[in-house]
């Protein structure tokens, strides 16, 4: 991998979102250096949070899902950028019996959309959605698939944090190693990081119950383990997924309660960690189950940061898509 | 009035008959093989192959309930094109083909549309319910060639070893779908790596192979003569292999997308490339044609499955299971099995004739003096793409569109009438 030089100018070019899987160590670095920008624009002490970025453009959350975080967070990006939004909360269910998913898009799209931000349950709607469609397509959650911008406004988080411990502002992902633990089987979010943190050069370690836990993730080049002591030996990022108290009646767990025993992130699991390893979650947290009150409000804990940059985040990912300027990339040591 | 069928190379697996002959077709019967043979009408078969028209014995031709997708008329259509003389069609209809009226209702359609032979074959349990056995006597009587659920299996082994044991007694081969549905919750492909990297719910190799090896040991018990249909697994013809071995009466076909694909063809979410059973992986692919080699695999089936575009062009969860087949099969056993060598000609053309036909004891999938003038006429060596649109069936979901493939028809008579002619 080419080590990029300070002040190199990179173009973008995609028109989508659609996923990790499909972006290069370049593309990540190009929206991880744009972010920054646009996180001043939030923290600006005037307390006028906005640009012109996307004015008079036109973002459509929409939203097959519920979802409070994510659509909030694209609705205010879209904002701060100075973009017309509008938001479309659709019962999946309903959906299924009547219009096609391609048909409602062609609706939207007579309407003059510059930017579709969809969240779906069905893998792959995002991307068969960004084949056919000339709108700018933003996934925002498909199925157990890809969450995308998740993912990024994670390793902008690590990034952040690490810069600013190490006092280096070069400082990168590279040979962090990072622990995820919870639900994988069916979390976009695990899948995501999975392909962010090891193109960005971090060491990933998934860790939940043996049926949580596809082997095949051995395959993309992440251990694997249901130990969770070992996952978090050494780990410099512990990142909790939610776990969905539901599962225990798809015989995928016996109880909550022997959950808690065995991959609760609490003090005392937490013994087998670095002292100052980040806690990090996607939202929302279950307290008490897959982390503990006392540690989700630590000192570790990075949560709320992760939500103050998911904003910048998306703001840079939209700028990107639809304006294609030359970022001058000046990323991270490799 | 006589046609004659000159210049080609005649394959008829039934009599090991692999030579430069005329065919000499006198109403709807084969007078005789020969050479130098006149007739009122010639048919040029120069550089083609003459064989006995094809044999499918596993199409879905959606009547009545889905003629959206498929009627008997188009899907006849599709299989005349595709080379096929006989096919056997599932009786997963609306409603399914569970007694004899609905048995004589197929019957009756296919006098009326068809421009091939279709071959009922009737559901096992009535209304393809898992719990009660359908009147296989009466099935049998009005011309059912087979009972089976295919679509699901039947969850109760007890039902199940009722159902063999019975149709057995009838003279009834029984089609197993085999499936343990218990294990597949909400599965939409096959589960590995590429299941794992796209978010989709697995449906693992084992739930074929459990209901394999459930359906030999209760043909074991029973003694009785059970078949399974569209085998997709290293896995299951390795379990196959094992009872035949055993002298169990067991056989097997499996269907060209799977010597041909893997789940790679996933990874776009193809909603084409989603059948049941699913894709499997390249160990799987090589199995399959290493049985179709040994015998293992003992013929090759379309598993035919229309559906509409409207219903394939949607989130993959939500896409119905199957593809389309009849009219891409003959090009694919040339194109993947026969060029790279890994079967001659002759035991390709065996594998969808005289193989099936045997099966199901159908009279058909041979070229007999006095017997069903059924014959396909076909160039092994013409390219063609694969091109959705053009297809006489109703429905256009193949994962095969704009591949090149080789061995194309020019000619389907079945009884001795032209059921298809390249314009």
């Amino acid at each position: 991998m080419a080590t990029v030089s300070e002040g190199e100018q990179r173009v973008w070019t995609r028109k989508d979102l659609i996923g990790l899987e499909d972006l290069s160590r370049d593309e990540l670095d190009m929206i991880l250096d744009t972010a920054p920008q646009f996180l001043a624009v939030s923290e600006r002490e005037s307390g006028i949070k906005k640009v012109p970025v996307l004015q008079g453009r036109l973002v459509v959350n929409w939203f097959y899902e519920p979802s409070t975080r994510t659509r909030t967070s694209f609705e205010l990006a879209a904002k701060r950028l100075s973009a017309d939004t509008l938001t479309m909360n659709v019962a999946a269910s309903s959906a299924k019996k009547g219009e096609t998913l391609h048909d409602t898009l062609y609706n939207i799209e007579a309407m003059y959309t510059d930017i579709v931000v969809i969240r779906h349950s069905a893998a792959g709607a995002a991307g068969i959605l960004a084949r056919r469609h000339p709108s700018h397509i933003i996934n925002a959650g498909d199925g157990a698939h890809e969450h995308p911008t998740q993912a990024l406004l994670d390793a902008f988080t690590i990034r952040q944090h690490v810069r600013r411990t190490r006092g280096d502002a070069r400082a990168g992902l590279n040979g962090l190693r990072v622990a995820i633990i919870g639900d994988i089987a069916h979390s976009r979010v695990a899948r995501s990081n999975v392909w962010g943190l090891t193109k960005l050069g971090a060491r990933v370690v998934l860790c939940g119950p043996r049926t949580l836990l596809p082997g095949a993730f051995t395959k993309l080049g992440v251990d694997v383990t249901s130990d969770l002591r070992e996952a978090i030996d050494g780990a410099d990022v512990i990142y909790v997924l939610r776990i969905q108290l539901e599962r225990q009646s798809k015989c995928l767990f016996p109880s909550i309660r022997e959950y808690i025993r065995l991959f609760r992130i609490d003090k005392e699991s937490l013994k087998a960690a670095k002292p100052d390893a980040l806690i990090m979650h996607p939202g929302p947290i279950n307290r008490d189950v897959e982390v503990s009150s006392e540690v989700a409000d630590g000192p570790r804990n990075v949560i709320l940061e992760q939500v103050t940059n998911g904003v910048a985040v998306r703001m840079a990912v939209m700028h990107l898509l639809v304006n294609k300027p030359r970022v001058a990339v000046q990323g991270a040591e490799q | 009035m006589s046609v004659v069928i000159k210049n080609g190379h005649v394959i008829d697996p039934a009599s090991n008959t692999s030579a430069p002959l005329d065919v000499l077709i006198i109403g709807d019967r084969i007078a005789r093989l020969g050479t130098d043979l006149r007739g009122s009408e010639e048919i040029d078969a120069t550089g083609c192959i003459v064989c006995p028209g094809l044999v499918d014995i596993h199409v879905h031709f959606r009547e009545p309930g889905f003629e959206s997708k498929e009627t008997i008329a188009t899907g006849s259509q599709a299989a005349a094109r595709g080379g096929f003389t006989s096919v056997v069609t599932m009786p997963n209809t609306e409603p399914p083909i569970d007694n004899g009226g609905m048995v004589e209702f197929v019957n009756r359609r296919a006098r009326e549309t068809a421009c091939i032979k279709v071959w009922p074959a009737a559901a096992a349990t009535k209304g393809r319910a898992g719990a009660e056995m359908t009147e296989m006597a009466e099935l049998k009587a009005v011309g059912a060639v087979a009972v089976t659920d295919d679509g699901s299996d039947i969850a109760s082994s007890w039902v199940l070893r009722r159902c063999l044991e019975y149709a057995d007694m009838c003279g009834l081969t029984y089609l197993g779908h085999c499936e343990d549905a218990s294990l597949v919750q909400g599965g939409a492909m096959n589960a590995g790596l590429n299941s794992t990297k796209l978010g989709l719910s697995g449906m693992p190799k084992a739930m074929e192979e459990i209901a394999v090896a459930r359906l030999v040991r209760l043909a074991k018990l029973t003694g009785a003569k059970v078949h399974v249909c569209h085998v997709s697994s290293a896995g299951s013809v390795e379990i196959v292999r094992w009872a035949k071995a055993r002298g169990i009466r067991v056989t097997c076909e499996t269907a060209p997308h799977y010597f041909t694909l893997t789940d790679d063809a996933v990874t776009t979410f193809d909603t084409n490339a989603k059948m049941n059973p699913p894709l499997r992986e390249a160990e799987d692919v090589a199995a399959i044609k290493e049985g179709l080699q040994d015998g293992a695999i003992d013929c090759i089936a379309t598993d035919h499955a229309p559906h509409t575009p409207t219903e394939k062009d949607v989130e993959f969860d939500y896409a119905p299971f199957g593809i389309v087949g009849l009219e891409t099969s003959l090009g694919l056993v040339v194109t993947e099995l026969v060029e790279p060598g890994l079967l001659t000609m002759e035991q390709a053309i065996r594998l969808m004739t005289w193989a099936p036909a045997q099966i199901l004891d159908l009279p058909a999938g041979k070229l007999a003096q006095d017997g069903p003038a059924d014959v396909t006429v076909f160039d092994p060596h013409a390219e063609w793409t694969v091109a959705p649109e053009a297809f006489l069936s109703r429905s256009r979901n193949t994962p095969f569109a704009g591949r090149v493939l080789r061995g194309r028809v020019k000619a389907t008579l079945c009884d001795g009438r032209f059921a298809y002619r390249e314009a």
